[in-house]
């Protein structure tokens, strides 16, 4: 059998290899040009495409004089995005960091561009993040919430863990982003939300529910002992929970809240449905409309889905 | 809330489902289609990742070590690539590379690929045939079905293969040993001894990629299939009755839920009784 494979497996694969080898490199175009590009179709790629929108696919609609604030944005939060994965500062300077670096990052965006213009990579960096960083409270008390002694505390967070896990996320961003302005009161505050907040706010409540599933079985992972023995010295239950419990858990499910945040950075190339250009609404935005690079949409899907591989695969392996 | 909307003419098809959709058929009746189709693409996207995700995941526990990296490079680079993204590429490359129907690529002349779909018998013995412009007759999956099924089908596949072999690994050496010392040979070990240990493992991890695989339907949206959140989202644009179609939804999705995890508890519990 081993040795069947030994034969089979090259003798199938080699063409394949040769032939993608052939497609992305050998017969591909790297220039942005688009008359080498239409003559290649067909045996070699275009990443011409990617020379020539990069720009308007990493950045979306910021507008061009100012993506230099976007640039630095990109660089600064994936820097400590991997950073805060590989465990480089203590938990007390990690969050230090991104508490200085988040308010810094809207400021040199806002006064870029408004809200709805931003977008590409770093609108998806953004909505992740940031997402994820909103929802992990929200999650906490969820889980505990769950544990609770008291019925009705404990049915009000199943129920809503429940129900949000039981909807697909794109009906809850459809909700936040066609219907909500419909009720939302618009004087109460000013002209109501924006896009980009709403769609932030729901991410972070739709993975709340999520996280707090994950939370739970840390929870469940920390010996009962552990939070008697905080009773018995006669901690209070916030201290018993933010000192004692909460610490032991949260490095129990470390792995799964890291699977978690890649899910959540997988996701947000959804809110491309609901007319917020991220990554890949940014690719659809640069290629769309223009006629003459529409027909070079694969590379620039490959490109993109390049991208995405580099920020997942690299996250998870960085915490390992 | 009022529901009475769903009696009123919904005023716009479907591209594609069982029940006939005619112009004024009422919004209960959109909706329904729509969840077939749902069904219709979610339930063999289901057994077809299983049987990939389960060649997958043992293929990454061989000795081989090309296979082996195949397996785990196919894992590795479909998990961490959004679905969405897959959705687009493959309906891109569905339906700018294949040839336009006339032209189609026939295989045996009786299953017909083409930017139209794919063509096949049916079963009542409709044959498709080549016409001038198009395929005609025969049972026919359109592009966006295709592009749907082979996007969840890769994706889920790959999450699969992952639960597969987490579940394998989880069963200890000392299982495999003792077994082989009580004088079992190699495949009554893999039947009666790391399987039903591997299956307790793996069934509750499994009933969430299910979940996750009917969710993931809804991203048919994207793409122009008409599934039930797809459906939805129009009829909300119509009807402007957002609370109840959104609450149609989450009713539906939920009682699938809640089927579907019934029926892997019901496996569950049998997996744990050693009754598989």
């Amino acid at each position: 059998m081993n040795r069947i494979l030994w034969v089979v497996l090259p003798v199938l694969l080699a063409p394949l290899v040769w032939a993608l080898l052939d497609w992305a490199v050998f017969n591909a175009v790297f220039v942005p040009n688009l008359q080498a590009c239409q003559q290649a179709a067909g045996q070699g790629a275009c990443w011409g495409v990617v020379a020539e929108k990069w720009r308007v696919i990493l950045f979306g609609r910021y507008p061009l004089e100012e993506q230099w604030r976007a640039g630095i944005v990109l660089v600064l939060w994936s820097v400590l995005l991997f950073a805060t994965a590989a465990r480089v500062f203590k938990a007390r300077h990690g969050f230090m960091a991104w508490s200085l670096v988040l308010p810094a990052s809207a400021v040199l965006l806002a006064t870029g561009a408004p809200t709805n213009l931003w977008g590409g990579l770093p609108l998806t960096l953004i909505l992740s993040t940031v997402g994820f960083g909103l929802a992990f409270p929200l999650a906490v008390l969820l889980a505990l919430g769950r544990q609770s002694s008291n019925t009705w505390v404990r049915s009000v967070c199943t129920a809503y863990i429940e129900l949000l896990r039981a909807l697909p996320l794109v009906t809850v961003l459809f909700l936040a982003a066609f219907v909500l302005p419909l009720w939302l009161p618009t004087g109460v505050l000013g002209e109501g939300l924006d896009l980009f907040t709403r769609v932030l706010l729901t991410i972070a409540l739709f993975s709340a529910a999520y996280l707090a599933e994950v939370l739970r079985g840390g929870l469940q992972a920390v010996p009962q002992g552990q939070g008697m023995a905080a009773k018995a010295l006669g901690l209070n239950a916030f201290q018993r929970n933010m000192l004692v419990v909460l610490p032991q858990a949260i490095r129990a499910c470390l792995p799964s809240l890291t699977n978690s945040f890649v899910t959540l950075f997988k996701e947000c190339s959804l809110v491309s449905i609901v007319a917020l250009f991220e990554l890949t609404g940014a690719l659809s935005l640069a290629l769309a409309g223009d006629v003459l690079w529409r027909s070079f949409y694969l590379e620039g899907y490959l490109f993109i889905g390049l991208v995405y591989w580099a920020y997942c695969f690299g996250l998870s392996k960085t915490v390992k | 809330m009022n529901f009475e909307f769903l009696n009123d003419p919904a005023g716009f098809g479907l591209s594609e489902g069982w029940l006939q959709i005619a112009f004024d058929s009422p919004y209960w009746h959109v909706l329904l289609a729509g969840l077939l189709n749902t069904l219709k693409v979610a339930l063999p996207a289901l057994i077809i990742s299983t049987l990939l995700g389960l060649f997958i995941g043992l293929g990454q526990l061989v000795r081989h070590p090309l296979l082996r990296a195949l397996c785990k490079g196919y894992v590795n680079l479909f998990r961490n690539v959004p679905l969405l993204l897959q959705l687009l590429a493959i309906y891109f490359a569905i339906t700018q590379f294949f040839p336009i129907a006339s032209q189609a690529w026939s295989l045996g002349d009786s299953f017909f690929f083409s930017k139209s779909g794919l063509a096949m018998p049916a079963w009542g013995g409709d044959t498709p045939v080549r016409g001038r412009f198009s395929i005609e007759g025969g049972w026919v999956l359109s592009p966006e079905y295709l592009a749907v099924l082979l996007a969840l089908v890769v994706y889920t596949a790959a999450f699969i293969a992952e639960v597969v072999r987490a579940g394998i690994q989880a069963v200890k050496p000392g299982m495999r040993q003792g077994a082989l010392a009580l004088g079992l040979n190699n495949s009554q070990v893999n039947r009666h001894v790391v399987l039903p240990l591997a299956l307790r493992v793996m069934v509750p991890s499994l009933s969430n990629q299910y979940l996750n695989l009917l969710k993931n339907a809804s991203l048919g949206v994207a793409v122009g299939y008409p599934e039930l959140v797809s459906v939805a989202n129009t009829a909300i644009n119509q009807s402007g009755k957002a609370v109840e179609c959104v609450l149609i939804i989450l009713v539906t999705y939920a009682l699938l839920s809640a089927v579907a995890s019934g029926l892997m508890n019901l496996l569950n519990t049998r997996v744990n009784r050693g009754a598989l």
